[in-house]
């Protein structure tokens, strides 16, 4: 019985045969076209659109341009940072010190403007501010080689600490104005947000670094077993430390976003924001295991997030809605594909129980039992 | 081949480990970098500043530690198990507000019903939780932080604007947070029992072990015929009651409860295990680390403001101790593993 499920020659005349070609056809996945129509990258942008087709028929003054300007404006922190943490969990790790980080960002920013610095100098130094601690988190996981949740557990404690250390409990508003209103300015009459251009660029760099690149596979891999891309070549400790540097950078441009957007440098900027990042990546069909999910998917869910949250809102419905919505489909999105797993191997087994009568009823001949 | 030899010579003596033996697992022992912590913190600060060790600061240490300490003996349970729980935070709000509206809808309710009512609620939230995580088979990390929203959620649907101050509850309910045993806050009694209870159980009893078993390798924990899921299930229905319990103890210690009661919390938690000596992939540490992790926390923040260091340094600091408690827990691992290499080598 067990070695008829092992094996797979077709030369073998006996029942064994019967089995293979069942599991055969099991095994076959979609391929093509139904591949990518059906898969799970598909179904989130389903959902989006048909969430966005009852938006727009159901929910008053949704259909408008100055929908798609707040809604753009909302969800681009999350849709930036989103794209390294993707990668990064793709290969099994986490980044929790996101958010930190774009304090951190934001309140270098409100310090170094408020000293009288020329504002391309701020910029770069603040950019600078986040690659630097996002190599740090990069040096402990993948060179020391600590482990992810725990690093950055302490270095979002730690940065976050530091943007209070720079700048205390002041705020700095004064940025200039010509800056600040082009980070909300809209693309003519589509209210599209200029600062959107930037955002694509970013999804697309790491969606091809993702999906179109001999590096982006090596994430799978590594994410799937790192002694396995080890052995295949993937250079495992200088991807992490990379996608680390990465993931700093992203956060610390979302930080310089967020501070020229709300006008406004403060050390709690942006708080919290690791754990909405975290849930939206994952329900866009990223596995916490590693190995799997897609840029696509995840533009998909941050997106579907923001759509619903400001849905709720424009339908006067309270964030505590949003709340309980944002966990219920992060717990969904995680425990409906164990359940459709869970279904499909059972179906799978009664199939090959229903091909395979005899071997199923009496199992292998009982060996004499030794008295 | 040749038979192995049976070595006398090398056994321990039958009187017992010698004093270099055991001086030598004191000195492995995962709580101590967190205890010369913590004792160092606290002389350096009384001898800058004999103030902080009055019994008026003692007690406020005491006080200001309970809340975390408790936790931190739940999560402790939980990330043993190589498992994690973020909804701690949203679980505590939760109980600390029903708990309010116990006190303000029912007069005359007698406390010890108000705390039996915060573990019950926080056993079915943790029940939740642990449901989850056994059988949709789903990372603990994922469902957590999914209920840490819904639960929260919850709390501010039932809660609103509405908000429960000291003068709501009976002065009997408050006074768990003044009045002192031997110098000892009652709240941190009750918080000492828990570490006790939790610490007996965690080494002396069955199941209390195979958490570790599981925490170390839960496919080699099944194989073994520990039930693995009803032991993780159980993990986290005490993380609950706990989560419970420090919830009912948040109503008496501080002023007001509400709708944002506890947010932000669960890092805080997660932190004081690890920095405890909590091995965040399962399988080591202790409940007494955890508490002593929590009091190191909540110490600083004191001992900062009492030898006037700038406050806003406090949570650097938090965040550097995490960092070094990972560290030393990596050296320990490294030596650890080069001497039984060492060990295995030798008796080959």
């Amino acid at each position: 019985m067990s070695n008829s499920l092992s094996t797979k020659t077709p030369e073998r005349p006996t029942p064994a045969l019967d089995t293979s070609t069942v599991l055969r056809a099991e095994a076959t996945g979609r391929t093509g076209a139904a591949r990518i129509l059906l898969g799970r990258d598909a179904i989130m942008i389903y959902a989006l659109l048909a969430f966005i087709l009852y938006a727009c028929l159901f929910i008053p003054r949704f259909a408008s341009p100055v929908t798609i300007g707040f809604l753009g404006l909302d969800v681009i922190p999350v849709l930036l940072i989103a794209m390294p943490m993707t990668l990064i969990i793709i290969t099994g790790e986490i980044d929790l010190s996101v958010a930190s980080i774009v304090g951190l960002t934001s309140a270098t920013m409100g310090v170094l403007w408020d000293a009288g610095m020329p504002i391309e100098t701020v910029l770069v130094v603040s950019l600078l501010v986040g690659i630097v601690a996002g190599a740090f988190n990069g040096f402990l996981v993948a060179v020391v080689g600590l482990p992810s949740l725990a690093v950055t557990i302490g270095t979002l404690a730690l940065f976050r600490g530091l943007a209070l250390v720079v700048i205390g409990d002041n705020a700095v508003a004064d940025f200039p104005p010509a800056l600040t209103t082009f980070f909300t300015s809209k693309l003519g009459a589509t209210g599209i947000p200029t600062i959107m251009i930037g955002v694509v660029i970013v999804a697309v760099v790491f969606g091809v670094l993702l999906h179109l690149t001999p590096f982006g596979r090596g994430l799978y891999a590594l994410g799937f077993s790192k002694e396995a891309a080890t052995f295949v070549g993937v250079k495992v400790a200088r991807a992490k430390f990379w996608l680390y540097v990465g993931s700093g950078t992203v956060s610390a441009l979302a930080g310089i976003y967020w501070t020229l957007r709300y006008s406004s440098a403060r050390s709690d900027n942006a708080s919290g924001l690791e754990l909405t990042v975290i849930a939206a990546v994952l329900l866009g069909g990223v596995s916490i295991f590693g190995g799997k999910g897609s840029i696509p998917g995840v533009i998909a869910g941050v997106l579907l997030i923001g759509t619903i949250n400001f849905a709720l809102r424009l339908g006067r419905i309270s964030d505590v809605i949003l709340i309980i919505v944002t966990g219920t489909l992060l717990i969904i999105s995680v425990v409906a594909p164990s359940i459709f797993s869970a279904v499909s191997r059972w179906r799978h087994n009664r199939r090959i129980r229903r091909s395979l009568p005899q071997a199923s009823a009496s199992g292998p001949p009982t060996p004499p039992h030794p008295a | 081949m040749t038979a192995t030899p049976t070595r006398p010579a090398d056994a321990p003596p039958s009187a017992g480990p010698t004093p270099a033996a055991r001086l030598a697992t004191v000195l492995r022992l995962r709580e101590l970098p967190v205890t010369i912590a913590l004792i160092a913190l606290v002389t350096v600060t009384y001898l800058a500043n004999p103030l902080f060790l009055s019994s008026q600061g003692v007690k406020d240490l005491l006080l200001n530690s309970t809340i975390v300490i408790i936790l931190a003996v739940g999560q402790a349970l939980v990330i043993i198990t190589r498992n994690v729980d973020l909804s701690v935070g949203s679980i505590l709000g939760l109980v600390a507000f029903s708990t309010g509206t116990l006190f303000a809808t029912v007069p005359g309710i007698p406390i010890v019903v108000v705390l039996l009512a915060g573990m019950a609620l926080g056993a079915l939230l943790g029940a939740i939780n642990g449901l989850l995580v056994t059988v949709a088979k789903v990372p603990a990390l994922v469902i957590t932080l999914g209920t840490l929203y819904i639960y929260r959620g919850l709390n501010n649907a039932w809660a609103g604007g509405t908000q429960y101050f000291a003068g709501d509850r009976p002065d009997a309910f408050g006074a768990l947070s003044v009045d002192t045993v031997a110098g000892f806050p009652l709240i941190t009694l009750i918080a000492l029992l828990v570490v006790a209870v939790v610490a007996i159980y965690m080494v002396g009893t069955r199941p209390g072990r195979d958490l570790y078993a599981i925490g170390s390798d839960p496919d080699a924990a099944k194989l073994f015929g520990i039930p693995v899921a009803r032991r993780v299930f159980l993990a986290f229905l005490t993380n609950g009651v706990l989560a419970g319990i420090a919830g009912v103890l948040y109503a008496s210690r501080f002023n007001s409860v509400g709708a944002t009661t506890g947010t932000g919390l669960e890092l805080d938690v997660v932190a004081a295990a690890v920095v405890g000596g909590v091995a965040i992939f399962g399988g080591s540490g202790t409940v007494v680390g955890a508490a002593l992790g929590a009091i190191l926390l909540t110490t600083i923040t004191s001992a900062l403001t009492a030898l006037r260091v700038d406050k806003f340094w406090q949570q650097a600091i938090v965040g550097v101790l995490i960092l070094a408690a990972i560290i030393i827990d990596r050296i320990a691992a490294v030596r650890t593993a080069k001497k039984l290499r060492l060990s295995e080598a030798r008796d080959v």
